[in-house]
C-alpha cells in the first residue's frame, strides 16, 4: 500500500512508544534485581550483586526451572502429536461435526484458567482416581496447548494446498511415506511456530498448574509465588525473570532463522 | 546439572511410585464419607525411609532457597527419613492439599486446624512420643485450636501476633486503639490496610467485644448471627477507607515503604524487614488485644509414613531447630529453650505469657460455639468466608 | 524371513486406508479426540454435574443431593451480579485497549517494516513473554505505587497516577496479553495481499480508505481471534486484580475462594458456569466471522 511518508513515521512512532511501554516495566525488573532492597521498593535504596549470586547457588530455582522445563517438553511434544492429526482432519477432509471439533480443540484456551484448573482438579482426584503429580500437571498443558499447534497447522495446510499430497499419491506413495515425505516438510516451520507458543503457555501458566500440581512438583511460576511469601527472596524472582528474557531470544531468533529459511526456499 | 536433572528423575519417579501405590492400596475406600474417628498412636516403629510434610514457606527449609538456610539435611541424616515438601500460601489451600492425601504432615494455623479435625484429615498425637513436646510453652499447650476434649492433635510451632502497624511520620499521635482502623479510619481514607482473609473479621469482633459491649462477644471466633452482623457492618463501613488488602507479606512490605499504606494490620516479621529498609513505620499491641496465630505440626490420619512423621515434629519442636525455622519466619518460637539460640527474641515477645494473653489466637469458627455458648449455634467458617465476600463486593 | 508377511501386511491395509477415506479418518482423529473428550469434556460435564450438588456442611463433603439452589444463588445474588458486571466491564475494556495499541504495531510489522526488521520486532513482541506473568504483575505494582515509576513520570505535568484499584487492574490485565493480540493480528495482516492494497490505491482510494474498506475487513477474523485471548483471559485471572487491585475481586476471586476457603466446589462451580455462558455466547457470535480458525 502506498502510504506517505508521514504515515509511515507515525506508524514507527507508535510502534516505538508500544514497544517503549513494553519493557519499561522489564527494565524495572532488571533494575530491581540489582537493588538492595529486599522488597522490590521503588526507587531502590542501593545496588549489590547479592541477589544474582544467590540465584546462582539456589538449586531450588534451578530444580524449578528444570521441572518447567520438562513439563513444557512433555506437553508440547504430545500437543505437537495431537494438534498436527487434528489439523490434517480437519483441512483435509469433510464431516459431520468438523465445526464441533473445531470447537472443542479451542475451548481449553478459550475457557478461563480456572475453570479449566477447578475442573481438571476434580476429574482427576474423584473420577479418574489418579493422584495430583507432574503428570497431571503435563495433561492439563498439553490439553490447552494443542490449538497453538493445531491453528498454525491448518493455517500452513489450507495454503499449501493439496496438490502435492495428491501427486505424491498418484507416484504410487502410501499415507504414512506422503505425510513424512511430503506434509511434513510443508508443515516443519508452522509446527515449530506452534510448538514454541505451546511452550511458552506451558512454561508461564500459573492458574491451571496451581489446582493439577502434586505434592513436591514445583514449576518455575510456582516456585517465584512461593518466593514472594519468603522473607528476603523477591529480588531473586526479579533475576530469574531476567535471566529468562535474556535467555528466550535464543529459542525464538532459531525458530525466526528457521521459518525464514523456509519461506526463503519456496 | 545434569546431576539434578537424574535427582529429580528419581525423585519424581519415587513420588509417582508412591502415589501410585497409594492410590491402589487406597481405592477401596475413597468412597467412604465423613471423618472415621482415627487412634492416636502407641509406639513408634523403625522410620520408612521418606516423609512429605505440607507447609508455610520457610517452614521446611533444606538449603535449596538459601543454603545457609538449612534445618532438613541433618534431619534427613540423622533419621533417614528423605523429606519432600509443598508449601502453601493460605490456610484454605492447606485443607485442599491436605484432603488430597499426599501428605504426612501439616503445618496448620489455628484456622485450619479445626477443620482438619472435623474432616477427619489429621489425628491425634501421642505427646509421650515426642521427648521435645515437654519443651514447649505451657500456655501453647491443649488450646482450643490444637486440642478437642483434652485430646492434643500435634505440636504448637511458632505464633505472633496480628499487629497494629503505622507510618509515624503520617499516624499521629501513635495510635493505642484499633479504632485508628474502625471508627476513625477516614481520617486514613484510601490509606488503611487490612488482612485478606475471612478470618480478619474475628479483628472486627474483637474491636466490638470492647467498644460494643450490649453485644455480648466472648471470644471473637464465637459469633452468633447478629453478632456476625455487627462485625460485617463495621467492615463494610471501613472497606471505602481500605486502599488494599494485603495477603502476602511483600505486598504489603512494599505499600508501607511506598506510602501506598499508612496504617493495618501486619506481623511483627514486616515490621523488622521494614526497619532494616529504613522506612519509619512502628507497631504496638492495642489495648483491645489483638487476634494472632499459634501453627500447630500434625500429622495426617492417612500417614503412609507415621514414624518418621513423629521423628519430624520431635525434631522442629527441639529448641536449636525450632529457633531457627521460627527466626527465619520471623515469628515466636514454642520451644522454652529456642531463646538460647536467636537473639531476637525480645522483639517477639516470646514467652512472656502476659503478652501473650492478650493474643486471641486464630481458631476456625465452627457452630458449636468455642466460647462453650450452647444456647445458640455461632456461624461456620462457610457463612464467614460468604460474609467476606460480600464485604468486599 | 519374518519381515515378509508383515510387509504384505502393511502394504495390504495401506491399500485398504486409500481406498477408505472414512477409516483413515477415524484412525487419525482417534487420538486426539479421544485425549479432549476423555480429559477435558468428561471433566467440564463433571463440573457442571457438581454445580447442581451440595456440601455437607459438617463434614466438608460433597454429597450428590440434586439441588438448583447454588444456581440460584449466583442468578440472584446481588453480588454476584455486581461482581459479573465488573469483571465484563474489565474483560472488554481490556480487549478494546489492547485491539486498539496492537492494530497499528501490527500493521506496522505486517506491510511497512523491512523483512529484516519485522523479524526483529516479532522478536521484541515475543520475548516479554517469558518473564513470568507474576515478576511482570509485580513489577506494576512498583510502576503503579504512589512514589512509583508512574507518578514520577506524569508528576511534572500535574498529573497523579490511578493508585492501585480497577483502573491499575486493566492496565497491568492489557500489559499481560497485548502479545497474545498482536501476534494474531500481525499474523492475520501478513494474510492480506500487498497486490489488494495495491489495486485499492490504483482505483483512487486514500489510504484510510483502503484501510477502512480492505484491510479491515479482511483482517477481522485475526482481529477477533486475538479478542478471544485478551478477554478470556481476563474473564478468568484472580492473580492479577490482588496484586494491583486495590480492595476489587473479580469473578475469578469468587470462584477460587469457594474452591479453597469455603470448600464449596458445587457453589464454586456454578460461579464457573458464569464465564463458561459469557466465553459460549461469545464464541457462538464470533463464530461467522470464521475466527476460530486464526486463534
Amino acid at each position: 500500500m502506498h502510504l506517505g511518508r508521514p504515515t509511515r513515521g507515525l506508524l514507527a512512532a507508535i510502534t516505538g512508544l508500544t514497544l517503549a511501554v513494553i519493557y519499561l516495566p522489564l527494565v524495572v525488573v532488571l533494575i530491581n534485581s540489582f537493588s538492595s532492597s529486599t522488597s522490590l521498593s521503588w526507587p531502590p535504596p542501593g545496588f549489590t550483586l547479592e541477589w544474582w549470586v544467590r540465584t546462582a547457588n539456589s538449586a531450588g530455582a534451578r530444580d524449578a526451572v528444570v521441572t518447567s522445563v520438562g513439563v513444557a517438553l512433555a506437553s508440547t511434544v504430545i500437543a505437537l502429536v495431537l494438534g498436527t492429526l487434528v489439523a490434517i482432519a480437519l483441512q483435509r477432509y469433510d464431516f459431520f461435526g468438523r465445526s464441533t471439533v473445531n470447537l472443542l480443540v479451542i475451548l481449553p484456551i478459550a475457557l478461563p484458567g480456572i475453570v479449566t484448573g477447578i475442573a481438571l482438579n476434580n476429574f482427576f482426584r474423584t473420577i479418574a482416581g489418579v493422584p495430583l503429580s507432574i503428570w497431571t500437571v503435563v495433561v492439563a498443558h498439553a490439553t490447552f496447548c494443542i490449538v497453538t499447534v493445531f491453528n498454525n497447522a491448518v493455517a500452513r495446510l489450507r495454503r499449501t494446498g493439496t496438490r502435492l499430497e495428491e501427486a505424491s499419491a498418484d507416484l504410487g506413495a502410501g499415507g504414512w511415506t506422503t505425510f513424512r515425505l511430503v506434509t511434513f516438510p510443508q508443515l516443519r516451520s508452522a509446527l515449530l511456530a506452534g510448538g514454541l507458543l505451546a511452550f511458552a503457555l506451558s512454561f508461564d501458566e500459573i492458574i491451571v498448574t496451581t489446582f493439577t500440581a502434586g505434592s513436591g512438583v514445583t514449576t518455575l511460576p510456582i516456585f517465584i509465588l512461593n518466593n514472594m511469601f519468603r522473607p528476603n527472596q523477591a529480588p531473586v524472582v526479579a533475576v530469574i525473570a531476567v535471566v529468562l528474557v535474556v535467555v528466550s531470544v535464543v529459542p525464538i531468533y532459531l525458530a525466526q532463522r528457521l521459518s525464514a529459511a523456509d519461506v526463503d526456499r519456496r | 546439572m545434569l546431576r539434578t536433572t537424574s535427582t529429580l528423575r528419581a525423585v519424581t519417579a519415587t513420588i509417582t511410585a508412591l502415589l501410585t501405590t497409594a492410590a491402589l492400596t487406597s481405592c477401596g475406600t475413597t468412597a467412604a464419607s465423613g471423618p472415621e474417628p482415627t487412634q492416636e498412636q502407641t509406639s513408634l516403629g523403625k522410620t520408612e525411609g521418606s516423609v512429605s510434610i505440607l507447609a508455610w514457606p520457610g517452614y521446611v527449609e533444606d538449603g535449596s532457597n538459601d543454603p545457609t538456610v538449612d534445618w532438613v539435611s541433618d534431619f534427613e541424616t540423622k533419621t533417614g527419613c528423605t523429606v519432600t515438601s509443598k508449601t502453601y500460601g493460605t490456610s484454605d489451600e492447606a485443607i485442599n492439599l491436605m484432603k488430597t492425601g499426599d501428605y504426612d504432615v501439616v503445618a496448620a494455623s489455628g484456622d485450619a486446624t479445626l477443620r482438619l479435625i472435623a474432616g477427619g484429615e489429621v489425628t491425634p498425637v501421642n505427646t509421650d512420643l515426642i521427648p521435645s513436646y515437654a519443651g514447649i510453652f505451657d500456655f501453647l499447650k491443649n488450646q482450643a485450636w490444637n486440642s478437642v476434649d483434652g485430646k492434643a492433635y500435634g505440636v504448637p510451632h511458632g505464633y505472633g501476633a496480628n499487629l497494629l502497624m503505622y507510618n509515624t511520620d503520617v499516624v499521629t499521635p501513635p495510635p493505642t486503639s484499633w479504632s485508628v482502623v474502625f471508627d476513625d479510619a477516614s481520617q486514613y481514607a484510601g490509606k488503611v490496610t487490612a488482612y485478606d482473609s475471612p478470618i480478619y473479621i474475628a479483628d472486627a469482633a474483637l474491636y466490638l467485644m470492647t467498644h460494643k459491649p450490649e453485644l455480648g462477644i466472648k471470644n471473637p471466633y464465637a459469633l452468633d448471627d447478629t453478632q456476625l452482623a455487627a462485625a460485617v457492618d463495621l467492615l463494610k463501613a471501613q472497606r471505602p477507607n481500605v486502599g488494599e488488602y494485603w495477603s502476602d507479606y511483600l505486598k504489603e512490605i512494599q505499600s508501607f515503604t511506598s506510602g501506598d499504606s499508612v496504617v493495618g494490620t501486619t506481623w511483627q516479621v514486616i515490621q523488622n524487614s521494614l526497619a532494616k529498609e529504613g522506612v519509619k513505620t512502628a507497631v504496638v499491641l492495642p489495648e483491645e488485644g489483638a487476634t494472632g496465630w499459634s501453627d500447630t505440626w500434625m500429622i495426617s490420619s492417612k500417614a503412609k509414613s507415621p514414624n518418621c512423621s513423629y521423628a519430624w515434629l520431635d525434631w522442629i519442636a527441639s529448641p536449636e531447630v525450632n529457633a531457627k525455622a521460627t527466626a527465619y519466619f520471623g515469628e515466636a518460637p514454642s520451644s522454652q529453650e529456642a531463646c538460647t539460640f536467636r537473639d531476637d527474641c525480645e522483639a517477639f515477645h516470646a514467652g512472656d505469657a502476659e503478652y501473650a494473653s492478650k493474643i486471641w489466637y486464630w481458631t476456625t469458627p465452627v457452630a458449636k460455639c468455642v466460647d462453650g455458648r450452647t444456647d445458640v449455634t455461632c456461624t461456620d467458617y462457610a457463612k464467614w468466608t460468604a460474609a467476606w465476600q460480600e464485604i468486599k463486593g | 524371513m519374518t519381515t515378509a508377511p508383515s510387509a504384505g501386511m502393511t502394504r495390504r491395509s495401506a491399500a485398504y486406508l486409500a481406498t477408505h477415506p472414512r477409516v483413515r479418518l477415524a484412525l487419525i482423529l482417534s487420538a486426539p479426540l479421544t485425549w479432549l473428550a476423555l480429559v477435558y469434556v468428561v471433566a467440564l460435564a463433571l463440573l457442571l454435574v457438581t454445580a447442581l450438588w451440595t456440601v455437607d456442611g459438617f463434614t466438608g463433603q460433597i454429597s450428590p443431593t440434586w439441588t438448583l439452589d447454588n444456581l440460584r444463588t449466583v442468578v440472584t445474588g446481588a453480588l454476584y451480579r455486581t461482581v459479573t458486571l465488573r469483571t465484563v466491564g474489565v474483560a472488554l475494556l481490556v480487549t478494546v485497549i489492547d485491539v486498539v495499541i496492537a492494530l497499528p504495531i501490527a500493521f506496522y510489522m505486517a506491510k511497512v517494516a523491512s523483512p529484516r526488521a519485522q523479524r526483529l520486532l516479532v522478536i521484541a513482541v515475543l520475548m516479554p513473554l517469558w518473564a513470568s506473568y507474576l515478576v511482570k504483575a509485580y513489577a506494576w505494582r512498583s510502576v503503579l505505587s504512589q512514589d512509583g515509576l508512574l507518578n514520577w513520570l506524569v508528576a511534572p505535568v500535574g498529573l497523579q497516577g490511578p493508585g492501585y484499584g480497577l483502573p491499575a487492574t486493566v492496565i497491568t490485565l492489557s500489559y499481560l496479553w497485548l502479545p497474545y493480540v498482536i501476534l494474531p493480528i500481525y499474523a492475520g495482516l501478513e494474510k492480506v495481499p500487498n497486490s489488494l492494497l495495491e489495486a485499492s490505491a490504483d482505483l483512487g482510494a486514500p489510504p484510510w480508505r483502503t484501510l477502512s474498506s480492505v484491510v479491515l475487513p479482511l483482517a477481522l477474523p485475526a482481529i477477533i481471534a486475538g479478542t478471544i485471548f485478551s478477554f478470556s483471559l481476563s474473564l478468568g485471572d484472580y492473580i492479577t486484580v490482588t496484586i494491583v487491585g486495590g480492595t476489587s475481586q473479580m469473578l475469578g476471586n469468587l470462584v477460587y475462594t469457594n474452591v479453597g476457603a469455603a470448600n464449596n466446589l458445587p457453589l464454586a462451580a456454578a460461579i464457573a458456569l458464569v464465564p463458561i455462558v459469557i466465553i459460549f455466547g461469545y464464541l457462538a457470535l464470533v463464530r461467522r466471522t470464521g475466527a476460530l480458525d486464526n486463534l
